[in-house]
């Protein structure tokens, strides 16, 4: 009986969309490949501080960039840290900020906009206007400012950034729901007398979480950029600590080479740069997939 | 049309009071010192903070507080930049030419670039142009700003030792900003200042500096506008509008650019709010990178230095910027679109 239940079939009719699509087998390799080096970090470049697992190993006291060698093997960046080792651990500062993010940021704006759409009247009104007034303060300006006001750090960042995140799911949802609450099957459940909590948990929210999930896989890899650029800028963690973006800002002096090699130092951005290009690309890949099998004008064409 | 209009205005009255309690929020985290700042416009006044806090009553209740400074903001009273140690009105006008210039050479690009990508992809789905577009804007998508600037800087500016950082060479500089006498700064704006000054060096210097900023822009952002548009189009191709057109004889190109096209360009108005405040994000990282003392590079500037004031009325100027532009799609969408302006 559950083999042939109409939500199994349909998720196996949707995978096997997603996986006829090239570029989500390239998204979904890519981040099994990330996810893979998270989960092996302190298999494939053992910390030498225990304590602090996400500290990056120096290699000596110069400053100039040393090219990649036997001992480190992608060079070292400014201040003769160690690029490998950034990068393995890295993996897990990029896993944290985006899952971390796009959990909060799903989680809130999914109730919001069940309770906007299902309720309807004044919490609507309510819900969807603060929406409004989130989304007229630029992204990426409003998360500076939250960042700078509580101070810096990676975990300020990244509640920073989770407290607007949010706002791109309520109006999907809501619209979604707007969509099913008038059908039959929701109006048969009122009438059985099936508690609010239960028709939006068992009933409404199965049905209206598609678009929910392909933005969520979109911003996933969009607010580990902006996180990136934040720590760029120096609002994130501590001088050493295994961040892509703080890797790149690192590198920021050496993107001119002396001038018979004017190209000399290009791994000490190509490399935590590409890093960050992937990771992104990867959860992009995935979401524009999903898009597609799940958009109903050419699910069963 | 005169209800939608005034509704919209309402609705923007409201957004603006929601971001100023947002951001007024967010300075009650501070301590009394600190807020003082934000009514500081000169270096010696930072010396009377105590008399500050009692002046404005920062030891009063909330919603007093809140009143007050909205009394003040409405005065243009925004509080004084470290960064640019001058009050935040004053500097706002020096930098804002600069960021100002960067978007009006950006923006036709980008839409120009965009639409005409955007309606080859749509026009035949699964062809080498429309593949190439879906990869070009998930990679747009996802390509973060700051790292691209850097990447064509390394190249541009390193290797070929063409298109440097900066808005305009040392020479220059000393020129414009110097003698105020021998290059007066009518808009601030380097390439039409220089023509009205007839100093057309200073216009190409300045086009030179602004051939990178402008390909960051143009390539990040049009990923946005570039998916819109195929989507539209792809909509648009399929309807029976353009069947019809097509059977009664109709030519392929002036079905597209005719009748699919214009249909398709509806939700591409609507994501113009969005695009402006694209352009402004990517400004911060492309100022920053290229040195360019811009309102992005100011406010990056400010972050750093935690210079709060700046960071609060940017936060209320890009706010003013974004509803304003939703209000005028909103009007052009009214205009442009039969079906609601006749509702």
């Amino acid at each position: 009986m559950l083999e042939n239940h109409p939500r199994l079939k349909e998720l196996r009719y949707t995978l096997y969309r997603i996986f006829r699509n090239p570029s989500a087998i390239i998204g979904v390799i890519l981040l099994l490949f990330f996810i893979c080096i998270a989960v092996f970090a302190p298999y494939i470049a053992p910390p030498k501080d225990l304590d602090r697992p996400y500290m990056m190993p120096r290699a000596g006291y110069t400053i100039t960039p040393q090219p990649p060698n036997e001992k480190n093997i992608f060079g070292t960046t400014e201040g003769q840290y160690d690029i490998f080792y950034g990068i393995i651990w890295g993996t897990r500062t990029a896993f944290r900020i985006g899952l971390f993010v796009i959990t909060t940021a799903v989680i809130i704006g999914v109730i919001l906009g069940t309770l906007a759409g299902y309720f309807g009247g004044k919490v609507d009104e309510i819900i969807m206007r603060l929406v409004d007034v989130v989304f007229a303060i630029p992204f990426l300006v409003l998360a500076m400012a939250i960042v700078v006001s509580f101070g810096r750090g990676l975990d300020i960042i990244m509640i920073a950034i989770a407290s607007i995140a949010w706002r791109s799911y309520p109006r999907v949802i809501r619209s979604a729901i707007l969509s099913v609450r008038e059908q039959d099957f929701v109006q048969a459940a009122k009438t059985m007398g099936v508690s609010d909590i239960r028709i939006m948990w068992r009933h409404i929210i199965p049905n209206s979480i598609y678009p929910v999930m392909v933005i969520a896989f979109m911003e996933a890899g969009s607010v580990v950029l902006t996180a990136a650029f934040m720590s760029f800028l120096g609002l994130g963690a501590p001088k050493g600590y295994s961040d892509w973006g703080q890797m790149v800002a690192l590198a920021r002096n050496y993107i001119v080479g002396p001038a018979d090699d004017p190209l000399k130092f290009w791994y000490t951005i190509i490399i935590p740069g590409g890093a960050i290009v992937l990771f992104v690309l990867a959860w992009a890949l995935i979401g524009d997939a999903l898009r597609d099998a799940f958009d109903p004008k050419i699910r069963r064409k | 049309m005169a209800v939608f209009i005034s509704r919209r205005l309402i609705f923007l009255v409201f957004v603006m009071f929601g971001v100023s309690f947002i951001i007024f929020g967010l300075q009650m985290t501070f301590s009394p010192e600190r807020r003082a700042m934000v009514f500081v416009t000169t270096p010696q006044q930072s010396k009377n903070i105590p008399v500050l806090i009692k002046k404005y009553g920062f030891d009063q209740p909330f919603y007093k507080q809140y009143f007050t400074w909205l009394k003040e903001v409405s005065k243009g009273h925004l509080g004084y930049s470290l960064v640019a140690s001058d009050s935040v009105w004053r500097a706002f006008l020096r930098y804002f030419p600069i960021t100002l210039e960067l978007t009006l050479f950006a923006s036709p690009c980008i839409i120009l670039f965009g639409v005409w990508l955007g309606t080859k992809a749509g026009q035949k789905s699964n062809t080498a142009v429309d593949h190439f577009t879906r990869i070009f804007s998930i990679v747009g998508w996802s390509l973060p700003t700051f790292l691209f600037s850097l990447v064509l800087l390394m190249i541009f500016y390193g290797y070929f030792r063409i298109f440097p950082p900066g808005v305009l060479g040392d020479e220059l500089s000393m020129l414009v900003y110097g003698n105020t006498s021998e290059f007066i700064r009518y808009t601030g704006m380097f390439t039409v200042d220089g023509i009205l000054n007839g100093r057309l060096d200073v216009t190409l210097e300045a086009l030179k500096h602004l051939v990178l900023p402008v390909l960051t822009e143009c390539v990040v952002i049009c990923a946005l506008l570039m998916r819109v548009m195929r989507s539209g189009m792809l909509e648009e191709m399929s309807k029976d509008y353009v069947i019809t057109a097509r059977a009664k004889g109709v030519d392929k190109q002036t079905t597209i650019l005719k009748h699919a096209r214009r249909n398709a360009l509806i939700p591409v108005i609507t994501v113009a709010g969005q695009l402006v405040a694209a352009l402004m994000e990517g400004a911060i990282a492309v100022e920053i990178i290229f040195n360019r003392k811009g309102i992005g590079w100011w406010m990056a500037s400010s972050a750093i230095q935690l210079d709060m004031p700046v960071l609060m009325s940017m936060c209320l100027f890009f706010a003013i910027v974004f509803v304003t532009a939703n209000l005028i799609v909103d009007i052009i969408y009214a205009y442009i679109d039969p079906r609601i302006r006749l509702s």
